[in-house]
């Protein structure tokens, strides 16, 4: 710690250089000794002793949440109770004063109950929730053996490695979305090249599928997956694979006994990195996703902007909020019992 | 420690003797370094041998080759009679104690011990009686549910050696196996060592860097420098009589002196040195060129310090203490000679008069017994 602490004899005194404070004669040098007295080193050190840090810290996120997190999530809450009206805004205030006097609180829970009344809604959850379980298995699959063999390479290469996973992030999203229309499509490239082969006479229909989707969400996430499992195993003890080998175990089941269980964290991170966006996945579904049955998102933005129908989005957003906070809290286990080991 | 516990003679003696590990010619290259340099060794059932040498010297490639982790570049390993070429880890009678212990952080103690057993495809009855009865040995069988990070480092330790014992290997391999712990741990973990080895007639390789663990534990050493083996020998053969001048002063602190032989009988030579006042006298004979230049090592307790002018001619030095260092049974002295030269010396405290003992700046005589000094040519 090269900063004096304010009783650390190195600290500069007033007669630090030999001279006594008397001894001043112009105002300059009053200045820099308040300068010194007064320096950086002094406030950190006055910071450290005050605990004013550690508040200080966890302030900046503190307030992120809550501006951006927390508020939204209450307004929206809280239209979820209300009713729809043709207004600006178009929904029921929830509170009102009867006769000046009385403040009434009117809570309407008909949109809740609306949302199991009416099928489209459920099966819209369940869809999403099957879409994105699925998508994350398939991103399971494919990101473990690549972040494995990303981690077992040669630590200069594995930057590399790592650089071209994330380098279609630098062409936007809905870019690389819609690219995927132009290989999909009945005259897209994909159709195009098996004809010319004479692999297939007729277009397969690829597009407004399930498929078109899960390649659409296994693309644009594959990468959310490949990096918290490359992390965690690029921290594999490598020693442990040899005294598997050396206890009699073969490769591949050393690979399951060690490998695998020691990954799981990993696995866990990537996978809810994968699913929980991909539940309430919008664009993907929109342009290469079926018609015919709708996910959560799509719903819920149907049901804001082309119904117009605050409260009831408000409480599709809700209900889906309480959707993947089941999925974060597991995430959360497994994170604090990991920290637990350490 | 070794020579009370061999009660067999010693089969490396034998030269019609059966060896359990033969190691021929083998050489390691890793790009154009030669970490394993044409070693040939034999090594004999019930024997602790001991890899000895400073960091990379190339012990550890030649233990890792013996557990199969590294094929070599030439040469060959017979463990057994049977040849090891293309023999994978998993294949081989063999099993290593890791220096970092390499304990499955998310398995139990027991499921750690058990899991050797477990790829034998042996029956849970018996996998849980050996693992039981292994953690016995190693004093570990309350820890059997622990996992093994609320374990201290020792006994992980031994959480590794029941680890590679419960599977009964002819030959255990251990790299360092003392190298994590304290003093105290190291010196109690010693014995158990032997008294397991012996218990149960294991073969044990061991590879350390540290000598003094190399003399209590093992049955014969096998000093290596720069991927050589440049001695093979019991422990004390090392001490008192090594093979060469690196030998003699990588085991235990040594003076050695450059010198030039002016006399070589048959019983005796006679050895020049610039450094000491009179000629080294050594009571037996050797087989060197007429004033062939040589070295002279003596090990510092076989030095006496004295205030009286030793009797004679030969084998004394005079100097000044320099430094002294009290080690509580003994005293470290680093005297200076008249030519310049610091020797150090340790002599027991016999005494616990004052008076008797040599204080700094003393003028004091050095001499030692004829028989003491090692002369050697290389």
């Amino acid at each position: 710690m090269s900063a004096p602490s304010r009783h650390s004899p190195h600290a500069p005194a007033p007669d630090g250089n030999g001279r006594k404070p008397a001894a001043l004669t112009t105002r300059w040098e009053a200045l820099w000794l308040l300068f010194q007295r007064l320096r950086p080193a002094r406030w950190s050190a006055y910071v450290r002793d005050h605990w004013i840090g550690k508040p200080l810290v966890t302030a900046l996120p503190m307030t992120w949440l809550v501006l951006f997190f927390m508020v939204p999530f209450i307004i929206v809450f809280g239209i979820s109770f209300s009713q729809s009206v043709l207004a600006i805004p178009p929904y029921e205030p929830l509170w009102s004063w009867v006769d000046d006097k009385v403040l009434a609180l009117r809570l309407h829970l008909g949109n809740y109950d609306y949302l199991f009344t009416d099928t489209l809604y459920l099966s819209s959850y369940l869809y999403s929730l099957k879409v994105a379980a699925v998508s994350t298995l398939l991103c399971l699959g494919l990101g473990y053996p690549m972040a494995y063999g990303i981690a077992r390479a040669p630590p200069a290469r594995r930057n590399l490695y790592l650089m071209l996973i994330i380098l279609p992030f630098w062409t936007s999203f809905l870019l690389r979305v819609y690219a995927w229309i132009g290989l999909l499509k009945n005259n897209g490239v994909i159709n195009n090249v098996l004809m010319w082969l004479g692999v297939i006479d007729q277009p397969i229909t690829m597009m407004q599928t399930d498929f078109a989707v899960y390649i659409g969400i296994v693309y644009s996430y594959l990468p959310f997956m490949i990096l918290p499992l490359y992390s965690n195993l690029e921290k594999h003890d490598r020693t442990l694979l040899e005294a598997a080998a050396d206890l009699g175990s073969r490769p591949w089941k050393a690979f399951l006994r060690i490998t695998v269980p020691l990954s799981v964290p990993g696995i866990v991170a990537g996978a809810l990195l994968v699913f929980i966006p991909a539940v309430g996945e919008y664009v993907i579904p929109s342009l290469l996703g079926r018609t015919d049955q709708l996910m959560i998102g799509r719903v819920l933005s149907d049901e804001f902007f082309a119904n117009r129908d605050w409260p009831v989005a408000s409480a599709v957003a809700t209900a889906m909020l309480i959707l993947l906070v089941v999925p974060i809290m597991i995430f959360q286990r497994y994170q604090s019992r990991e920290l637990a080991h350490k | 420690m070794a020579e009370t516990r061999s009660k067999t003679p010693e089969p490396w003696l034998d030269p019609h003797a059966e060896a359990y590990v033969r190691i021929e010619n083998v050489t390691k290259r890793f790009g154009n370094f030669v970490a394993v340099n044409n070693v040939s060794l034999r090594i004999f059932k019930g024997e602790i041998f001991c890899l000895l040498g400073g960091s990379g010297c190339g012990k550890t490639t030649l233990l890792r080759m013996l557990a199969g982790f590294e094929q070599p570049t030439s040469g060959s390993v017979f463990i057994d009679g049977q040849d090891m070429a293309g023999i994978p880890p998993y294949e081989r009678p063999v099993n290593m104690m890791f220096q970092s212990y390499a304990i499955f952080p998310h398995m139990t103690v027991a499921g750690n011990v058990a899991f050797g057993l477990e790829q034998e495809g042996l029956g849970r009855a018996e996998i849980n009686q050996r693992v039981a009865d292994i953690l016995d040995i190693v004093k570990l069988g309350e820890y059997a549910k622990r996992k093994p990070h609320q374990l201290s480092g020792g006994q992980r330790q031994r959480v590794a050696l029941a680890r590679s014992l419960v599977k009964r290997p002819k030959l255990l391999l251990l790299d360092e196996p003392l190298g994590a712990l304290d003093r105290k741990l190291r010196e109690h973990t010693q014995f158990e060592l032997l008294s397991i080895q012996e218990k149960l007639g294991v073969t044990f390789v061991v590879v350390t860097h540290d000598q003094e663990e190399a003399m209590t534990l093992s049955s014969r050493v096998g000093v290596m420098n720069r991927g050589e083996i440049v001695q093979v020998g019991t422990p004390r053969q090392i001490y008192e009589f090594p093979a060469s001048r690196f030998v003699a002063d990588f085991i235990g602190s040594v003076n050695l002196f450059e010198g030039q032989l002016t006399e070589d009988e048959h019983d005796h030579v006679r050895v020049k040195c610039e450094e000491l006042a009179a000629p080294v006298f050594v009571d037996h004979g050797m087989s060197a060129p007429p004033l062939a230049l040589c070295w002279v090592a003596v090990r510092p307790e076989k030095i006496v310090l004295g205030r009286e002018r030793p009797e004679g001619t030969d084998n004394w030095a005079h100097g000044v203490i320099r430094d002294i260092a009290y080690l509580g049974d003994m005293s470290v002295f680093v005297v200076r000679l008249d030519s310049g030269r610091e020797v150090r010396v340790t002599q027991a405290n016999r005494t616990r008069k004052p008076e008797e003992q040599f204080s700094w700046d003393e003028p004091v005589y050095l001499s030692w017994d004829a028989s003491s000094p090692v002369v050697g040519l290389n």
